[in-house]
């Protein structure tokens, strides 16, 4: 395993002359024109797929005036932005309660009493097994809950079970050392957790905690299938709205930018914070093999 | 116990469409998965943008979403295929970005003196490629590409919503049968840690086989 954390930022294109990987060395001249060549050749293809599928949007008739004429109205707008809000709302529930729910089951994790332990683990290796949807179908159907409680329910359960996984990691991850001083002050149990160990758990975690709350916020889309009004539903009403001639390409070509605007957003946040979290030099922290590092769970 | 034994054939049909979603869906993500981690180390610059954009893309677009408009878009422009081919390619597409990150950030960790010393014997590309990079990068990459796959067999529950056979959907027929809703909740969640388990448990023997000994 290398000492550098594996899960490298997306999103950077680096240079090929400034780094060289195990793949290839640095391109000579010659090489460097084929590699050119190549380049044109892809874009060159990637253009003209792109010009195609552009051709096949107006072949289809996606460009009427009559599809696009929804958005200029108020009502189809607060329609959008309630469902937005509806959106955000669900997600900001779950990451809270997830987050307290995370907590809580890391502790029982951690915990020194071994019935706490195993009941903690149980709970969070069934949820991390069970699918999303299967909960949040099964809350909604067979409790009989509203759509907003019964979407919250789910994304929480199965958040706040593999947040409780990344917080233990991180408490682990934190060097021994730091544990044993602690101890040697004549610190109690609960305040090595809370002073020493837990805010430096929190610091290497950060980055991986947001990119869960990445998935929860995707997840949020969830409740589209059990009629909960967020965005997408309220896209689909007006996809399937006969006045408008059915914009149902439209509507996707403005709710998936808005989503993937903002969980590229959060996203984002989470790589700045990973390429800024204190290196080796500080302390010496264990890096986070890959399959634990993020969990690419829906 | 009943609910499953009177419903041995629609638990049957439905278990065994997830299994079919999850293995087709599987390949398809690992071949594209392959393909775009090859696009990202590539040395030519464009080839490394596309793969990037497909990461980026795929990884923050909601798999509802993803569902949504590939179910219901396509066919809009005159593609008709059955629902279960749609899913298996919003499936396997989605599930691609993952893959190219974890074949990437495993081609990643074989250290660079391995490929140079290859070359240095005077090996071509595809040799340092095919016996040297691959094989190493191969060991490191079983445990996240399972825990990958995991993910995608439990993603496959999103299909049954969108009217396609599988395990999670059989509960609306066993629903109106009238049959106890915590039991059919109880079976198909079996079901799934049937197919997780399976999953995992096919991983840890390939890890035993080939993975790197820590």
């Amino acid at each position: 395993m290398s000492p550098m954390s594996p899960v490298s930022p997306v999103g950077t294109v680096r240079p090929v002359a400034a780094e060289s990987t195990a793949l290839y060395d640095i391109p000579g001249p010659k090489a460097l024109r084929r590699h050119r060549l190549y380049g044109f050749a892809a874009t060159a293809a990637i253009i003209a797929l792109l010009a195609w599928a552009v051709q096949l949007l107006f072949a289809t008739g996606q460009f009427t005036a009559v599809k696009w004429r929804p958005f200029a109205y108020q009502g189809i707008q607060e329609l959008l932005l309630r469902g937005l809000a509806n959106t955000l709302l669900a997600f900001a529930c779950a990451a809270v309660l997830s987050l307290v729910l995370g907590g809580v089951l890391a502790c029982g994790r951690l915990s020194e009493h071994r019935p706490v332990r195993w009941l903690a683990t149980a709970v969070v290796e069934f949820f991390r097994a069970m699918p999303v949807l299967v909960m949040i179908f099964f809350i909604f159907v067979a409790l009989q809950v509203r759509a907003l409680p019964a979407l919250v329910a789910g994304l929480t359960l199965y958040n706040g079970s593999v947040l409780a996984e990344v917080f233990r990691t991180g408490v682990n991850s934190v060097e021994r050392g730091q544990r044993e001083a602690a101890y040697a002050l004549g610190l109690r149990k609960t305040q090595v957790m809370t002073y020493v160990l837990v805010p430096q758990a929190v610091r290497a975690m950060l980055p991986t905690i947001i990119s869960q709350l990445v998935v929860a916020l995707k997840d949020t889309s969830l409740g589209y299938l059990i009629t909960y009004e967020e965005f997408l539903h309220a896209g689909k009403l007006i996809a399937s709205n006969l006045d408008y001639d059915v914009p149902f390409i439209p509507v996707v070509m403005v709710i998936s930018p808005v989503y993937i605007g903002m969980c590229m957003l959060l996203s984002w946040c989470a790589h700045r914070l990973r390429r800024r979290a204190p290196g080796p030099r500080g302390s010496r922290r264990r890096p986070v093999p890959p399959h634990q590092a993020r969990t690419p769970a829906s | 116990m009943d609910v499953l034994t009177e419903n041995f054939s629609l638990y049957g049909e439905g278990f065994l469409g997830t299994v079919e979603l999850t293995v087709y869906a599987s390949l398809l993500a690992l071949a594209l998965g392959f393909l775009m981690a090859s696009c990202r180390v590539a040395p030519v610059r464009s080839l490394r943008a596309i793969g990037t954009v497909w990461v980026t893309v795929l990884r923050n677009t909601p798999l509802t979403l993803l569902f949504f408009a590939v179910l219901l878009g396509l066919p809009r422009f005159g593609l008709v295929l059955p629902f279960q081919l749609f899913a298996v390619l919003a499936l396997g597409c989605y599930t691609s970005a993952f893959i190219c990150e974890v074949l990437r950030s495993g081609i990643g960790t074989v250290p660079k003196g391995q490929g140079e010393a290859a070359r240095g014997l005077g090996m071509t590309f595809g040799q340092t490629l095919g016996a040297v990079i691959l094989p190493q990068a191969f060991r490191t990459v079983i445990p996240p590409i399972g825990s990958t796959l995991i993910a995608l067999a439990k993603n496959s529950a999103i299909a049954g919503a969108f009217s396609v056979t599988e395990l999670l959907g059989t509960y609306k027929t066993l629903n109106e049968r009238g049959f106890s809703i915590i039991w059919t909740f109880v079976w198909i969640a079996a079901g799934y840690l049937v197919i997780t388990l399976a999953i995992s448990a096919l991983f840890n023997v390939l890890e035993k086989r080939w993975g790197l000994v820590r």
